[in-house]
């Protein structure tokens, strides 16, 4: 396992450095001077002369990639221009709100998609089945962002049954040692502060839920569509299982194998997202920071997000396929 | 002694095979028979007849505008009969919008795969054909680019090239790109190890010869599949990226992603201002999804009956 | 036929169609009858697409629902098995009658311990605890001829050979003690060695539990140590039945002179070749319009392709041949 671990490791080094390199080559392809593109418009000569100083931009490009490369590793990613603060704590800052939206979201997809999935499976071929199908595309369809709108202007606008914007209402004055205010408000037993902040996830973890809502209902069809035809669940009813026994002991765990690998790779997708989404609720995480830093040609946070994000995604893929053993044992084995 | 499968039907009467009948035009049949790919080959069609024909069929010139206080379409009250759908913030006629935003979404869709179909494509062949270092250091430029979600790809190469509609097609074919060269790597390396290719290899066919007259041919299909399903996709990201502000940054120039952006703070008042263009994003996205998806059963060897 | 004991399992006149939309209805099994007393042995016996699989499934209610019409009756212990609910069956399958399938590498549950597997039928059907459970699942490894069974308990499949997989399977079908034991083709897939042991040890576990045997297999060999009675299926439909002894001395349909032709066996003449049956399964004839078997038949008469021969008692035996052969047959 461990042997494992350190193989997946050493693999993803050539690629994040390669990446860093694109990176660094983005920002000197940027649109004029590249200390006038990191500071904008406004520079002051004094400003984008410092700038050229900490960054190197008058030294050989190697020499500037060598300075790019150990400053990253002093965990040195930048700094906000818009914000001035660290690139790196800006990212950890606000990571706790997408993680809470992401798993809202992933929670519904799966509570949702994976039931659906197991209905079609089941008919395949019906028009049940078709049905199913049919729906989880039209959700996937839709522009996040548009049913992110659709979604606040019908049920906290109009109907007004959840708010529409923030991750919790400040008037509650809740205690946040985590940053994840669900289990902030949980440790603290604050439960109402909890409550509201899940409230507050509910529509935007539905509309960015759809995105990964259909490869669940999808791949959970395929798996459970050919599952229910192999032996093993012949040998099952011949024993006189209950059909629950069946479906859970039996059908799902093999079935879910497959959905589990998806959802990992369905995280890019969810990051992407969560730009959208959060922007449109106005929660305060990685996307709307990402979407301010778009608006306001913030380069170093582009520069040091994406990095970041390319990180975690890795890791989190690293960890989907560690699961994957533990669920699979023939994978456990090997 | 060998392992009998359980045979049920041995009393049927055996069809003859449809003898001579090409893969294309299996899938064809079977597509025709599948209410959900004429569905979405309705749709598709519609939506290329539109964005073709915008210029006949719009009753306005694109982006004219003119000072009027009715903004509201035929089902609200005191709407113009000049306007049906009611016309936008710019006094714009919503209808002629709508007509030139798929022209747009067309243009962009269709340029953005095919950037990503040619560069994945000749990414993935090259992996393919030649293997060993050739496939190693290609297939980890690719692993490089899907480590990064596709839109965060987008932005950072819309972000260089600012805003205009060429920036939006480099941006979203580049997402593309990995898909399509892994698509292409994985049919041409499960070919080379099929039987037929095996056996052009023993006859001493020359490796070009193989490569474009089995395994490319062969290859296309599942391209042509994923192609159809990239186009919803495609069309669905210029509208997220419009969104982020990074979309066509002139406005004489209808889209769909843009028209719901600038509706969102009238929201409240005139919903539908946002509410036709995602309707129209979307409908055309699951044309596309729903084509590609059948289309994708249809080209598959197991579901050939 | 003999009326030694009160008969366990009654099957009157079953039959399975398979419909499926766009095509004509295929009948897999029809007119197929026997009865199996208590602790009796009988073989089902035929080719891949005789039917006889279909029969044990359509037996166990593990049919599909959808484009499957069952009919005739199957009386277990007085109680039509086809016209029960759902809930009955399930009642019944895994205690009542258990089945050992074909193929033991896919059988079993890859993602599911062998442990699991055995006292989640024990569990089912008895009120047990889980140790309690657990003890008897290694008990009956142990019964199997499985050495170390607690080992083997919290093991997976992959973790296990063909025979010993084979082994589990027996385990779970006999964990509950079930009065009848549907067997399909349960060594067919194993290595000749391991076949006969399996095949013994199957049939003193039967004798032991005192349990009902039916054995499906296309191996007349599989059936010559092991039942008391055989019928012979062809196209959906029993051509002959009769109890062991006169079968192997004297088949009379000449499907049955076939199978028993391309049998081989230790006392034939060494320089005597395997005749096969020329042809194959899928040259029938539908019984509507004949006899099935008449295209590979070589005692076929032109009656053969007029009328459907009918299953009629002869000799003490049932047969459905307008020609079948005469004495002597294969035994000089």
């Amino acid at each position: 396992m461990l042997r494992f671990v350190v193989i997946r490791l050493a693999q993803l080094l050539p690629t994040l450095f390669g990446l860093s390199i694109l990176l660094f080559a983005w920002v000197r392809a940027l649109p004029g001077d590249p200390a006038q593109a990191l500071l904008g418009d406004r520079a002051t000569p004094e400003a984008i002369d410092r700038i050229n100083e900490t960054y190197g931009f008058n030294e050989p490009l190697l020499t500037q990639y060598g300075m790019y490369l150990a400053a990253l590793f002093r965990g040195d990613f930048g700094e906000s221009i818009r914000m001035h603060e660290p690139v790196l704590s800006a990212f950890f800052d606000k990571l706790p709100a997408t993680i809470e939206l992401s798993v809202v979201a992933l929670a519904f997809a799966v509570v949702v998609g994976v039931p659906l999935g197991y209905i079609a499976g089941r008919r395949a071929g019906t028009n049940v089945d078709g049905g199913i199908v049919v729906l989880s595309l039209i959700g996937s369809v839709v522009p996040v962002f548009f049913l992110a709108l659709l979604l606040k202007y019908v049920f906290a606008i109009e109907l007004e049954i959840f708010d529409s914007v923030g991750r919790q209402n400040a008037r509650l004055d809740a205690t946040h040692t985590t940053g994840f205010y669900i289990l902030d408000g949980i440790i603290n037993v604050q439960f109402a502060a909890a409550w509201d902040a899940f409230k507050h996830l509910i529509l935007p973890g539905l509309a960015l839920g759809t995105i990964p809502l259909a490869v669940i209902v999808r791949q959970t069809r395929g798996a459970v569509s050919e599952v229910i035809h192999e032996d093993y669940i012949r040998t099952a009813r011949a024993k006189g299982l209950r059909s629950i026994t069946i479906t859970v002991r039996h059908v799902m765990r093999n079935a879910l194998l497959p959905v589990v690998t998806t959802l990992g790779l369905q995280l890019g997708l969810l990051f992407s997202g969560a730009v959208l989404t959060e922007t449109v609720f106005a929660l305060d995480g990685v996307g709307q920071y990402l979407y301010q830093a778009i608006q306001d040609r913030d380069y170093p946070v582009l520069q040091g997000f994406i990095l970041l994000i390319a990180l975690l995604y890795a890791l989190i893929t690293l960890l989907v396929d560690l699961s994957y053993g533990f669920i699979d044992p023939r994978v456990r084995e090997s | 002694m060998t392992a009998e499968p359980v045979t049920t039907a041995s009393t049927a009467k055996r069809r003859e095979p449809e003898r001579g009948e090409s893969l294309w035009r299996g899938a064809f049949r079977r597509l025709s028979r599948r209410p959900v790919a004429i569905a979405g080959a309705v749709i598709v069609f519609l939506f290329l007849l539109v964005a073709l024909l915008a210029p006949l069929l719009a009753p306005y010139e694109p982006a004219s505008t003119e000072w009027t206080e009715l903004s509201t379409p035929y089902w609200v009250q005191g709407h113009s009969p000049d306007h049906p759908l009611g016309i936008d913030r710019w006094g714009s006629d919503m209808l002629t919008q709508l007509i030139y935003g798929a022209r747009q979404s067309l243009i962009i869709g269709v340029v953005a795969t095919a950037i990503g179909l040619v560069a994945g494509a000749a990414l993935g062949a090259l992996a393919g054909a030649f293997g060993g270092w050739v496939d190693m250091i290609v297939m980890r430029f690719v692993d490089i680019m899907l480590s990064v979600p596709s839109l965060l790809l987008a932005i950072s190469i819309a972000a260089i090239m600012g805003k205009s509609s060429m920036a939006l097609m480099i941006a979203i074919g580049v997402g593309q790109v990995p898909i399509f060269a892994r698509l292409l790597r994985g049919s041409m390396l499960g070919q080379n190890e099929a039987d037929y290719v095996l056996a052009a290899n023993a006859l001493g066919l020359r490796k070009r010869t193989i490569v474009m007259g089995h395994v490319l041919p062969n290859s296309l299909g599942p391209t042509i599949v994923q192609a159809t399903l990239n186009l919803a996709t495609a069309i669905i990201e210029v509208a997220a990226l419009s969104y982020l502000g990074l979309g066509e940054g002139d406005p004489a120039v209808a889209e769909w992603g843009r028209m719901i952006v600038s509706a969102q703070d009238r929201f409240e008042i005139a919903p539908w201002l946002a509410f036709y263009p995602g309707i129209c994003i979307a409908v055309t996205a699951l044309g596309f999804t729903l084509l590609g998806e059948s289309l994708r059963e249809a080209l598959d060897p197991k579901q050939r009956r | 036929m003999s009326e030694k004991k009160p008969p366990l399992l009654e099957v009157d006149d079953l039959s399975v169609t398979f419909s499926q939309r766009g095509r004509d209805p295929v009948e897999a099994v029809s007119e197929v009858s026997f009865t199996i007393g208590e602790g009796e042995n009988v073989g089902i016996v035929g080719e891949s697409g005789s039917g006889k699989s279909v029969t044990s499934m359509a037996l166990m209610g593990l049919l599909p629902e959808r484009g499957v019409t069952v009919g005739g009756s199957a009386r277990y212990q007085g109680k039509d098995l086809l016209r029960m609910s759902r809930r009955e069956l399930n009642r019944i399958r895994g205690t009542e009658i258990a089945m050992v399938f074909q193929d033991p590498m896919s059988s079993l549950n890859p993602v599911v311990t062998i442990g699991t597997q055995i006292s989640e039928v024990i569990k089912r059907h008895n009120r047990v605890t889980s140790k309690q459970a657990a003890d008897r699942s290694a008990e009956l490894l142990d019964r199997v001829g499985i050495p170390d069974p607690r080992r083997r308990l919290s093991e997976y499949p992959h973790q296990l050979s063909g025979g010993i997989r084979q082994r589990v399977l027996i385990a779970i079908a006999l964990a509950c003690e079930p009065k009848l034991l549907i067997a399909d083709e349960p060594t067919t897939a194993l290595d000749v060695t391991i076949q006969a042991q399996i095949l013994t040890q199957l049939r003193e576990l039967v004798a032991d539990f005192g349990t009902s045997l039916i054995m499906i297999t296309h191996d007349l060999g599989v059936v010559a140590g092991l039942c008391d009675e055989v019928h012979v299926m062809y196209a959906g439909r029993i051509v002959e039945s009769a109890d062991r002894r006169p079968l192997f001395a004297q088949p009379r349909h000449p499907y049955t002179g076939g199978l028993l032709q391309s049998v081989p066996r230790l006392d034939s003449p060494r320089d005597e070749p395997l005749e096969p049956i020329p042809g194959s399964p899928t040259d029938t004839l539908p019984w509507s319009e004949g006899c099935a078997f008449q295209p590979r038949c070589s005692n076929a008469v032109d009656q053969c392709l007029q009328q459907t021969p009918r299953l009629e008692p002869d000799d003490g035996r049932l047969l459905r041949c307008f020609n079948p052969l005469e004495g002597g047959g294969r035994d000089r």
